[in-house]
């Protein structure tokens, strides 16, 4: 019996060294170690012996079926090794290959560029409003200071809507600027104010590079007791820095607007000459890129707000501008002319 | 407006470099758009004595011409036929730069031979220096011309262009810039001299003035001049007037404007004689009179238009424009100049209703004060009659119906602080406004009534007083700080929140954003079937005439531009306002999406007809059940697009808007060659059901079975209906179709539709039993109700 273990063992790790799968190890444990196996055949036989032979020939049995396994997993594992390294090197491919494509939209660089500057600006405590753009004279010029024939009118080249009172009056514009959302906000609440209004705005302009009919701006408006020019100015400085980076210089001077006094320009300066004067900045190294300025009284005491409890400013810029320099658009129409080839860079 | 340096350099003195002068006086208000520099690049170039002609020995038509240049006398080769001698001259030595006669290039000034006589410099033309284009003769500078002077110091100046805002017509005159200029950098402003001999007889012998409208005319000065020659203004007038944009004309004209341009206020010069009956009415005009303005066009008035007349009629509109008929004239002897002050609201009303801007009327719209008008009134007399040697009447012509009071405004420091969030000190204040001409008393201890002085028409205020303030000290000293109050309460506007969601979905499922025009053509608007949308009353062109009452033909427009270079899918969103008209209101404004989809993009679902229709309901769907609203679609029609290929959208009971295949004929007449898919919604009708409150609800504790059945239905009946039925089950969480067909294993009509049905239950595992239970009961069902039979 000892000798036929000897036997079945050298036999065993013989075979075991030619298997080249993991399909014929399995072959290999039922044949060796399987409930029919030859080990087990083997300790079958031990019932017919006596006591003490089975005691040696069974310790003997089992050091060889340890062994036998300890080859099988040893065998085993070496073979997963090689299998997978086999399926690995199999698996290469072509990483350079392109993507299953996704559809990719974008948004209009309009659209983010509004939504940027709102959120600077929420971003201080102030609220997105937005109003109509069909607007009433009233709104668009008459309460913001601007009453019919006043010489500031040249400076909204308007667009009027066919529409005409008993009067033979044209009440009905398309807004020139944000602003009449001023006086709407104004009429519908009381102080503390703080709202941006993004919207179009249109102006009867024949198109260039420069100039649209239809554009967009964001209106700003805070009032409160005790806002000062300063707080305007740290505002503004403050989303000029969010918008524009640490490093832009940031300019403040005086500038008229009916509806404001005093009133403010903002500027920054120029992003492609730094300052030193080119033909975008039209040699001054600043481009203006904002009016601004406190609430005017007269603003103010037609809406309701007692001018000498509240004061406010009130600011407007003009969107695709900021976009233009930011990117570097020369041609305004560009915007709203939709080409792909031109919404698919932003 | 163009300022001429020099030019005011007369009423104060220039202490800052241009450059920073530029600065300060962009900074307080005043911007400075452009600086244009007369005279750069004038280097070896000065002011020389013509002392010596000879003729050239080689050459008739040249001449030797000796300088005297004060060190020197050099001799050039000069062709000029003008040279003459005792000229003075502007000489350029050798190495100058000079712009060549003929090439017009800028060439550098070599000792040259000329027909063998050495030239040691060059006596110039206008055209070489820059000046003008003359270059048949030498420019010849007056005798007073200091030999030696640089040309650069004698002729050189710089131009400013300015750009005044409205409210400041006071800014429109060199005067207003010589203020603004002494109050930035401290220096004195002195006024022009306006004293002048009265010789003739008293004016009010020869001429009258009546004001029958003080209301549009609150003074009216006048002086008459006789023996006056009309003739050429002189050199330095002429210059100064083409400095500043103007053009020269005679020396009376020249004159009004000259003391326009340094006062600011608009003078107008009749002939005299033709000032029927010497009397001047200042009135409004009849309905239908009619008038030759200056330009040569014949103008029909109104009542609303004031006018300047005589006894037999109207002779100038009032502060808009002279008329022809009393125009001055080479043949005129005697003037009669006119300074007056007329309402600035009915200016503006008369020259935009006649079409008509000029100098005179761009300044009265904007507001003048009356106290100009007999300032500029002298200095124009004054001026006159120095170059014209004339003689003027005794007095002045002075009515002056309306008298104002002299604003005094009441400023407090505190005030100051409060708006400029800046302490500046009472005296502070009492020089910043006193150094614009403000008078300062102090009233109490920090508080100073302010008189504002009378070419300020646009200080009404404290506000503006404090405005004076800040823009003198300069707005680079204003401190910085943050709103520091409270932050007001949140109004929710839900739409807008709503509006960037759609945006950032549709993007996100490979939609591009595009924003269209809001004003549309009729046309475009007629081939996307719509009508009665809000009219521009002055659009600048017919393509943007109406106000879109839909998104769709703008969609359409940019997909028919995009297709010529497009290859591929295009597939393009745009959330925007539509304007529905009503009646005498404001248009309601609405927020729709619309979408439009062309050329496949992601692999489908099924094979078979349908197009990109699905691609767009796919996105449809996806976008509701992101927004977590529950849609249905129903077949619909609609006038842009396909019967039986359009659907519209149901939330509960409310339409919301509306999916289908563009009309073939649409696509045609919007020169769209594929088919095309699109969608419209109304976000106003869909806000409402976002607010819906969302509740949790438990994950499913037991397993499901699933079970794919097969079913064989009419052709024509929609799949929603077994969809349904199917999911009407208490025990079936879905019902998913994943294959149709129709063809040869199916009876003809018919097709067959095939699901993937989960059945589920919330409280316990179902047996194999029930599921084929529930399954049979389904079926029953479908055969009952729309005739299905399983597929085998």
């Amino acid at each position: 019996m000892l000798k036929k273990l000897d036997e079945i063992k050298s036999k065993a790790i013989l075979e075991l060294g030619s298997v080249g799968g993991l399909n014929s190890l399995e072959d290999w444990r039922v044949r060796y170690l399987g409930r029919k196996g030859e080990l087990t055949n083997v300790l079958r036989g031990l019932a017919s012996l006596s006591l003490d032979e089975r005691k040696v020939i069974g310790a003997s049995a089992n050091e060889v079926k340890a062994l036998l396994e300890a080859h099988l997993e040893q065998k085993r594992a070496a073979l997963k090794e090689h299998e997978l390294s086999m399926s690995i090197e199999l698996g290469r491919i072509d990483v350079t290959l392109p993507g299953h494509p996704l559809p990719c939209g974008r948004l209009h660089p309009t659209t983010q560029i509004v939504r940027e500057i709102c959120a600077a600006f929420v971003a201080m405590g102030f609220q997105v409003v937005e109003g109509p753009e069909v607007e009433w004279d009233y709104y668009n010029f008459e309460a913001l200071n601007i009453p019919p024939y006043h010489p500031a009118r040249d400076m909204w080249a308007t667009l009027w809507i066919d529409y005409e009172t008993e009067t033979g009056e044209r009440p009905m514009l398309l807004r020139t600027h944000t602003s009449p959302m001023q006086i709407r906000v104004m009429e519908r609440t009381r102080p503390p104010v703080r709202v941006v209004v993004p919207g179009k705005v249109y102006r009867y302009e024949a198109t260039d590079a420069t100039h649209e009919s239809m554009f967009y701006q964001i209106e700003g408006l805070a009032v409160d007791e005790n806002i000062t020019l300063a707080d305007l100015k740290g505002t503004l400085y403050e989303f000029a820095r969010r918008l524009f980076g640490q490093e832009r210089k940031v300019r403040f001077r005086c500038d008229y607007f009916p509806f404001v006094e005093p009133g403010v320009e903002l500027a920054i300066d120029c992003f492609l000459c730094g300052g030193r004067g080119c033909r975008v900045c039209n040699e001054t190294g600043w481009i203006e890129i904002m009016g601004a300025g406190m609430v005017h009284p007269n603003v103010l005491k037609r809406v309701g707000y007692d001018p000498s409890i509240y004061t406010g400013f009130a600011f407007g810029l003009g969107v695709e501008r900021i976009i233009m320099l930011k990117y570097g658009i020369d041609d305004i129409r560009l915007f709203y002319g939709n080409d792909l080839r031109f919404l698919r860079q932003f | 407006m163009k300022v001429s340096l020099n030019w005011l350099r007369d009423y104060v003195d220039i202490t800052l470099p241009t450059k920073e002068l530029a600065h300060r006086l962009t900074m307080s208000g005043t911007e400075v758009s452009g600086i244009e520099i007369i005279g750069g690049g004038w280097d070896n170039i000065v002011v020389g004595e013509v002392i010596e002609v000879k003729p050239h020995p080689n050459a008739d038509r040249l001449r030797l011409a000796t300088v005297n240049l004060g060190t020197e006398s050099p001799t050039s080769v000069c062709g000029a036929p003008n040279l003459a001698l005792g000229q003075k001259v502007a000489f350029a030595r050798i190495g100058a730069e000079l712009i060549d006669g003929h090439s017009g290039e800028r060439i550098k000034l070599s000792p040259s031979r000329i027909r063998g006589v050495l030239s040691e410099g060059m006596i110039c033309s206008e055209k070489e220096l820059g000046i003008s284009n003359n270059h048949s003769e030498i420019m010849v500078l007056p005798d007073d011309a200091p030999i030696e002077t640089p040309i650069g110091d004698y002729l050189g100046d710089v131009i400013f262009d300015l750009d005044i805002t409205p409210n400041r017509p006071d800014c429109l005159s060199l005067v207003g810039i010589a203020r603004e200029v002494g109050a930035l950098t401290g220096q004195r402003v002195h006024l022009p001299e306006d004293d002048y001999p009265e010789v003739g007889p008293p004016v009010d012998e020869l001429a009258s003035v009546h004001i029958a409208d003080p209301d549009l005319c609150s003074r009216y000065c006048a002086s008459l001049l006789t023996d006056v020659r009309v003739a050429q203004s002189p050199r330095w007038i002429q210059e100064r007037l083409i400095a500043c944009g103007m053009r020269p004309i005679n020396n009376i004209v020249d004159v009004t404007n000259y003391v326009m341009l340094e006062y600011g206020q608009p003078l107008h010069a009749f002939d005299y004689q033709k000032i029927r009956g010497g009397r001047i009415v200042v009135r409004r005009a009849g309905d239908g009179e009619v008038l030759t303005t200056l330009d040569e066009v014949e103008r029909t008035l109104n009542p609303q238009t004031l006018v300047i007349a005589d006894e037999e009629g109207p002779i100038a509109i009032a502060g808009v424009m002279g008329g022809l008929g009393s125009e001055v004239r080479g043949e005129t002897t005697s003037i009669l100049i006119e300074s007056a002050n007329f309402n600035n609201v009915s200016i503006r009303r008369t020259s935009s209703g006649l079409h008509l801007r000029s100098e005179a009327s761009s300044r009265f719209e904007k507001g003048m004060n009356p106290d100009l008008t007999i300032l500029a009134l002298r200095r124009a007399t004054q001026l006159i009659l120095k170059l014209t040697n004339g003689k003027a009447a005794k007095g002045i012509i002075n009515v002056h119906p309306v008298k104002r009071e002299r604003e005094a405004i009441s400023l407090s420091t505190s005030e100051v602080e409060r708006i400029l969030g800046m302490d500046v000190g009472i005296d502070k204040v009492r020089e910043l406004l006193g150094s614009l001409g403000f008078e300062c008393k102090e009233k109490a201890p920090s508080e100073l009534m302010v008189s504002v002085p009378y070419w300020r028409t646009d200080i009404h205020l404290a506000d503006d007083l404090v405005e004076e303030v800040a823009r003198i000290i300069g707005y680079d000293e204003i401190p910085i700080t943050m709103l520091h109050g409270e932050i007001p309460t949140y109004e929710p506007e839900p739409i807008i929140p709503l509006r960037e969601r759609v945006r950032d979905i549709l993007a996100g499922y490979g939609l591009q954003e595009v924003i269209t025009y809001s004003l549309v053509s009729l046309g475009m608007l007629e081939r996307a079937h719509s009508s009665g949308a809000v009219r521009v009353a002055n659009p600048m062109t017919s393509e943007q005439e109406y106000l879109r009452t839909t998104l769709r033909p703008g969609l359409l427009k940019a997909l028919s531009s995009n297709e010529k270079h497009e290859d591929g899918a295009i597939w393009l969103f745009e959330v925007g306002r539509t304007y529905l008209p009503r009646e005498g209101d404001l248009p309601e404004e609405r927020e729709m999406v619309c979408g439009i989809i062309s050329g496949p993009r992601i692999a489908p679902l099924w094979p078979g007809g349908g197009g990109n229709f699905f691609d767009a309901k796919g996105v449809v769907e996806t976008l509701f059940a992101r927004l977590g609203i529950e849609v249905r679609f129903e077949a619909c029609e609609d006038e842009v697009l396909s019967p039986g290929r359009t659907a519209g959208i149901f939330a509960g009971e409310k339409r919301v808007g509306v999916l289908g295949e563009v009309h073939p004929r649409v696509s045609e007449s919007f020169d769209i060659s594929r088919p095309a898919f699109l969608f419209e919604l109304d976000l106003g009708d869909i806000a409402p059901y976002t607010s819906a409150v969302r509740r949790y609800s438990p994950l499913p504790r037991f397993p499901t079975s699933v079970r794919d059945i097969a079913l064989v239905i009419d052709e024509g009946l929609p799949s929603i209906r077994v969809k349904g039925i199917i999911e009407g089950s208490p025990l079936v969480s879905q019902a998913t179709l994943f294959d149709i067909y129709s063809g040869e294993q199916v009876p003809g009509g018919k097709k067959s539709l095939a699901y993937r049905i989960i059945y589920q239950s919330p409280s316990r595992t179902l047996t194999d039993e029930e599921v084929n239970q529930e399954q049979e009961r389904i079926l029953g069902r479908l055969h009952r109700e729309l005739g299905a039979t399983l597929r085998r």
